[in-house]
């Protein structure tokens, strides 16, 4: 006898990089379209897909450490809450994970990191946003001000995440993409992308200023802030590199903001 | 000088580092654990004359000393201090002969 699994799937496109997932869910299928709405990519042809298994929930929490590691080409991202697997060379991978949207998202995340610490590119842990046809991050820890900033966004302003920013090499330049990963505003980005202009390192202040922030500690800075689960030391080394590269080319102020519209007066 | 002319020591960087001049200050990442360190200027023109064969009483009297307005006592003490700093992140190799076979690191500015 055959048995045969449906396959429902939906593809994900982030930055420009279609990922296909597949699963016999349909109903998980549902909520990864509502989760993703606006990176959804019916008809692109996909750059990687995974074969997700929904497993029972196992009580391990997604604040457990991850573990990304690669062997012989092949990749192993390990937390509490989902198992994977990845081929690039190939393109394809397999998930296990119970049926919440946050392991999908992890995965999603760490994939893409790795992808992007081998173009230059890096995850920031930044709220960015698009005005006048230029990207603008807005980087700092928990509590620094991304979501404040993010909420106090005029109309004209498009933006791209309020947590985790998205940056490419672009010709001698950068570009921000919209992410669907969302901090506590719990709003899925724009899918717009723009050449980046400037980053921002937030501080809560009684004052609107913005003052230059010289390149070595804006670089340590922003490392602290790029968002990396591998230990391969190549690939760290990039990553290391691609941060260096962007400050040496695109300017990091200090932004201190009294939290009112105002400040989005001296983003421009 | 402060050096010991019976045994000379010898510095150079380690290959299990990333390293790059950002402006005129030296930002370095071990690669082991991506500690972060950033050299200020003087720190830099030692880091960055540490090849392995060059000895550190030279690098001081050479780079240091040539480049910087300080007393060569002074400057070989701090030095040392450096030496033993970075040596013990492991970002530094320290020997009392030559090191061979450390890998350059990329270091100019773009």
């Amino acid at each position: 006898m055959t048995v045969t699994t449906a396959d429902h799937q939906v593809a994900i496109e982030i930055g420009g990089v279609p990922i296909r997932l597949h699963t016999s869910d349909p109903g998980f299928v549902q909520m990864l379209e509502d989760r993703y709405a606006g990176f959804l990519s019916p008809s692109a042809h996909p750059q990687f897909e995974f074969d997700v298994d929904l497993v029972a929930p196992t009580g391990t929490s997604p604040d457990d450490d991850v573990d990304v590691r690669v062997d012989h080409g092949r990749w192993f991202l390990r937390r509490g809450d989902f198992h994977a697997e990845w081929d690039p060379e190939s393109g394809r991978g397999r998930v296990r994970h119970s049926p919440s949207p946050y392991a999908i998202d992890s995965v999603l995340r760490i994939v893409h990191t790795i992808l992007l610490a081998k173009q230059g590119g890096f995850l920031l842990h930044s709220a960015s946003a698009v005005r006048g046809g230029r990207a603008f991050l807005f980087s700092g820890l928990s509590g620094a001000g991304k979501t404040t900033i993010s909420r106090l966004a005029p109309a004209d302003v498009a933006l791209l995440t309020d947590e985790v920013s998205y940056v490419r090499r672009d010709g001698g330049g950068y570009r921000a993409f919209g992410t669907p990963f969302a901090g506590e505003l719990a709003r899925v980005g724009e899918n717009v992308s723009a050449p980046i202009a400037a980053v921002y390192l937030l501080a809560k202040g009684r004052e609107n200023r913005m003052d230059p922030v010289a390149p070595a500690e804006a670089g340590q800075r922003l490392l602290r802030n790029v968002l990396f689960f591998a230990q391969e030391p190549d690939l760290v080394k990039r990553v290391f590199e691609a941060a260096c590269e962007f400050v040496a080319r695109v300017p990091v102020y200090r932004l201190t903001f009294f939290p009112d519209g105002r400040v989005w007066e001296l983003i421009r | 000088m402060g050096a010991d002319p019976v045994s000379p020591k010898y510095i150079a960087r380690s290959p299990a580092i990333a390293a790059r001049k950002l402006g005129e200050e030296m930002v370095i990442m071990s690669a082991a654990d991506s500690t972060l360190f950033t050299l200020n200027e003087v720190a830099t023109v030692i880091w960055q004359a540490a090849d392995g064969s060059t000895p550190l009483s030279e690098i001081v009297e050479n780079k240091v000393c040539g480049e910087f307005e300080v007393e060569p006592e002074v400057a070989y003490r701090d030095a040392e201090g450096l030496v033993k700093e970075l040596a013990g992140h492991g970002i530094l190799l320290v020997s009392d002969q030559p090191i061979a076979g450390t890998a350059p690191q990329r270091q100019e500015n773009p």
